[in-house]
């Protein structure tokens, strides 16, 4: 754990993850308090009046008004102070500053996307810039997902068909871990990816250089990443086929035929994954990815042929 | 009211398979609820003793993902809709609430079978799921992932769509039961607290259950006939489903929790043979929760696309909720405050309910502040508090109900010594499994994770070995209460000194008929202080008459004074 960060909670990587902690350790530690005062009073209770004799039947207690109050008024006002200050927090947490720099991110099984104004698009790692609000617009592009940074406290649905969004501004450049927290699958647990916050200028220079029109092979190295969840491209076992010396290769299908492995096959397999299933494995890939653009498909197709 | 002969009782009465598959005896009822949950229960826990396994590493382990991600949903089917619901309920509730109304049976006893019948042939179709497609993603079943996945969620949905008829129609009997069937003197003040929230659960299944049936028969629509509801790409709406699935499911968690405070409150009152400190509160309070359970569904929805007003007021009435069920808890352990405390193997569960519910409790007020439960939502801090309610409040409960309850519904004793040891392992290992859940769940571990960073290894290794440690202590009462029925010592008439009417008023095991008269009742429930006649002379508590001919249990020591009945 780092310096800020305790055995409970990461390291806090905005402002407002700070304010979340310090309204989690009020009720962490009003919580303990009060658990520790009913078990004491319990244990002591349990010690102190066991019963001594079989014929021994005590008499009903008194039952104190004014105490019957304190139980009830002391925990309706603690939970009224925590009430309010947590609706202060959320709102802020939902609420982008105008001026954000906005981030387009579409979900789909099992991989992020996050598209960028200036052209660039990346999969595994979203670049932030540092100091600066992010807002991030969300969609869907089958079922539901949902985005969560550990580090920023910041978290929500990420839904098909309709627009959601999460806002932070990360304080110092270091990487910090997405999850899919909303179950989606076989490869839920793998839908995972990287915040990158680098400085203005190294943002700058990032954007710049990921905007540039890529050869194709380059730019299907980078839409690859996406499908790294499940297809490896060194000839290792995966949910899916190895990408590793299939372009060219006669392939054996589950209903028996072979098929051979061309730039056809390829593309159909992308963008229509249940019309050949390979031999030994699950008709399981999702469909979501026909919605890449043209360029994307053909980089990928080319990057596959690259790989021998 | 014809006599039976002595030595008879409801299980020896009628033999054959017969005498139980068509029996309309609320006690047999119970009784072929308690195997029948009891298998489900099993069944569950031998698919989170796989799943723990599993987690033990990151990684595969021991299975695949495929098969990881159904046998978390399969144990969380199992343990929801077949196990948790009607296990306090429908076990001993059919047991114990006629014969603690003083009545002979429950209002619609062929309706009480009936309800046994639908739950089994709900149980048998979720288990066609198993062999009719995948089944993951959890017990929530959220749209659109649960339509693309293959058939087997038609079972599911089918089975869970069956299975609340059993839960409706035991509601409304037990309902028509309290009202129609108290014995004469039995007025509401007087009413054991198991009564009183059984009624309350009763209230919410009757109501709330109609909503899910509706739910899942939508879900099943929209799959079977690609008819556009919850899935946006045929138009509908998936945060619909889940306003929906909620609005059902939030109550039902008092469905599961409520029969559990009525479990607690007998135990404490009996076992510190005190009143139950704030009686009145507590039998209400659980009527109030039946109510206001309806109206905090939203608090499962904070991060899904619900509107922001929305959040706010649900959080708002979530705390409502919580200050009731707080101030129980402190009744429970005022009630030993002055009393005559007994640290029987029942007691010794109240004792453990009062810690590992209190946690459960104090978690969920920490979830239900909107700003922390943006961080906390779907991690494991949810998984740990879910089952610090759920396992540490309502199967704690129940297995201190077994345990208070067995000499009464099997005439036997089970082993007092390796009941304490069995209790002890239940606690440390729950504690040891779940605990760290919540450690490694606001550090940001999320649920339904087949596979998972390194950083959270250590956590998970405590939670698995835990889980053993927990499925030892199950295990350990599993044997023991079945060797109890082979040579378990003869249970008296009231080994607890209880004072409700199964313990009085009625043999061990009880006759067919539950009570050879009527009784009339002149106290509250536990009212230890006016029935101290009862307890001068040490022997059995018990107000039977054991001179006349429905002598089956009756002691060696008998002469124990009768009250006089008013």
């Amino acid at each position: 754990m780092g310096d800020n960060g305790s055995v409970w909670l990461p390291d806090p990587g905005t402002t407002l993850a700070g304010e979340v902690d310090s309204l989690f350790w009020f009720v962490f530690w009003v919580s303990t308090v009060i658990f520790a005062m009913v078990v004491l009073a319990k244990v002591y209770f349990m010690v102190k009046y066991k019963r001594t004799s079989e014929s021994d039947v005590p008499e009903p207690v008194e039952e104190s008004k004014a105490l019957e109050a304190i139980w009830i008024v002391v925990p309706t006002i603690l939970v009224l102070i925590v009430f309010t200050w947590g609706f202060d927090v959320f709102v802020k947490l939902y609420s982008a500053p105008p001026d954000s720099y906005e981030i387009n991110v579409r979900a789909q099984q099992w991989s992020w996307e996050f598209s960028y104004n200036e052209g660039a698009t990346s999969y595994t790692e979203l670049y932030v810039p540092v100091g600066r609000p992010v807002k991030l617009n969300m969609t869907s592009a089958d079922v539901l997902h949902s985005f969560f940074v550990p580090a920023f406290r910041v978290k929500h649905d990420v839904i098909p068909n309709r627009y959601t969004s999460v806002w932070f501004q990360a304080e110092e450049a270091g990487e910090y871990t997405i999850h899919c927290t909303e179950y989606c699958g076989t490869q839920h647990s793998g839908m995972n990816a990287t915040v990158v916050a680098v400085s203005e200028e190294d943002f700058a220079a990032w954007i710049a250089e990921q905007s540039q029109d890529l050869p194709p092979a380059i730019l299907g190295q980078q839409v690859f990443a996406q499908c790294q969840a499940c297809h490896s491209v060194d000839g290792s076992a995966g949910i899916g086929p190895t990408m590793q010396g299939l372009y060219g290769t006669e392939r054996p299908l589950t209903d028996g035929s072979i098929v051979l492995a061309d730039d056809d096959y390829l593309l159909e397999s992308i963008i229509n994954p249940m019309a050949k299933i390979a031999e030994g494995y699950q008709p399981i890939m999702p469909a979501g990815f026909s919605a890449l653009s043209q360029k994307q498909l053909d980089g990928l197709v080319a990057y596959i042929k690259t790989l021998e | 009211m014809s006599h039976s002969a002595p030595g008879l009782n409801y299980l020896n009465h009628a033999k054959g398979f017969k005498s139980w598959a068509l029996t309309l005896d609320h006690k047999r009822i119970g009784i072929m609820y308690m195997v029948a949950v009891s298998l489900a229960f099993l069944a569950g826990g031998i698919l989170a003793i796989l799943v723990r396994l599993e987690l033990l590493g990151p990684g595969e382990t021991i299975m695949g993902p495929d098969t990881y991600n159904q046998s978390f949903t399969l144990h969380a089917v199992l343990m929801v809709f077949a196990f948790i619901i009607p296990a306090v309920p429908a076990v001993m509730g059919n047991f114990v609430l006629p014969i603690q109304l003083g009545a002979k049976d429950v209002a619609f006893p062929r309706l009480n079978l009936a309800s046994l019948y639908i739950y089994l042939i709900g149980a048998v179709i979720v288990m066609f799921a198993l062999v009719n497609g995948r089944i993951d993603g959890g017990w929530t079943f959220y749209a659109p992932y649960s339509t693309s996945i293959g058939n087997g969620i038609l079972f599911v949905t089918a089975g869970v769509f069956v299975m609340g008829f059993s839960s409706i129609l035991t509601g409304l009997n037990f309902i028509v039961t309290v009202h129609k069937m108290r014995a004469p003197g039995l007025t509401w003040n007087r009413l054991p607290l198991f009564i009183w929230s059984i009624y309350a659960t009763s209230i919410v299944q009757v109501l709330a259950t109609p909503v899910i049936g509706i739910t899942v028969l939508l879900l099943f629509l929209e799959k079977a006939f690609s008819i556009g509801i919850f899935d946006p790409a045929l138009g509908g709406d998936p945060v619909l489903f889940q306003h929906f699935f909620w609005f059902y499911s939030h109550p039902a968690v008092y469905i599961m929790i409520l029969p559990a405070f009525g479990v607690i409150s007998d135990l404490m009152g009996t076992f510190s043979r005190h009143q139950v400190s704030g009686y009145k509160f507590v039998a209400l309070s659980s009527v109030a929760i039946a109510f206001l359970g309806f109206l905090v569904w939203g608090h499962h929805m904070f991060v899904s696309g619900q509107s922001a007003v929305s959040s706010v007021v649900l959080s708002l009435i979530t705390y409502l909720i919580g200050i009731p069920t707080g101030v129980k808890v402190i009744n429970w352990v005022q009630t030993m405050y002055r009393g005559s405390v007994q640290l029987k193997s029942p007691m010794l569960y109240a004792i453990m309910f009062l810690f590992t519910f209190s946690i459960g409790g104090f978690t969920g007020i920490m979830l239900g502040v909107l700003a922390i439960d943006v961080h906390l939502h779907d991690t494991y801090f949810v998984v740990a508090h879910f089952h610090y309610v759920m396992m540490g409040g309502n199967v704690i409960a129940a297995l201190g109900g077994l345990h208070y309850w067995w000499p009464k519904m099997f005439g036997k004793m089970y082993n007092e010594t390796l009941a304490k040891i069995a209790a002890f392992l239940v606690f440390f290992g729950f504690n040891l499994t779940f605990f760290p859940q919540f450690i490694m769940g606001a550090q940001g571990m999320p649920r339904r994770y087949y596979d998972y960073l390194p950083q959270y290894e250590f956590y998970h290794e405590l939670s698995t070995y835990g889980s053993w440690v927990l499925a030892a202590g199950l295990f350990l009462i599993m044997f023991y209460m079945i060797a109890s029925l082979i040579n378990g010592k003869k249970a008296g008439l009231n080994p607890w000194g209880a004072l409700t009417l199964e313990w009085t008023h009625t043999t061990t095991p009880p006759d067919h008929h539950n009570f050879h008269d009527t009784p009339v009742v002149t106290r509250g429930a536990y009212d230890f202080h006016l029935a101290k006649h009862l307890f001068e002379y040490g022997g059995e508590v018990t107000e039977l008459d054991l001179g006349g001919d429905g002598t089956a249990a009756a002691p060696e020591e008998a002469p124990v004074p009768n009250e006089p009945v008013a």
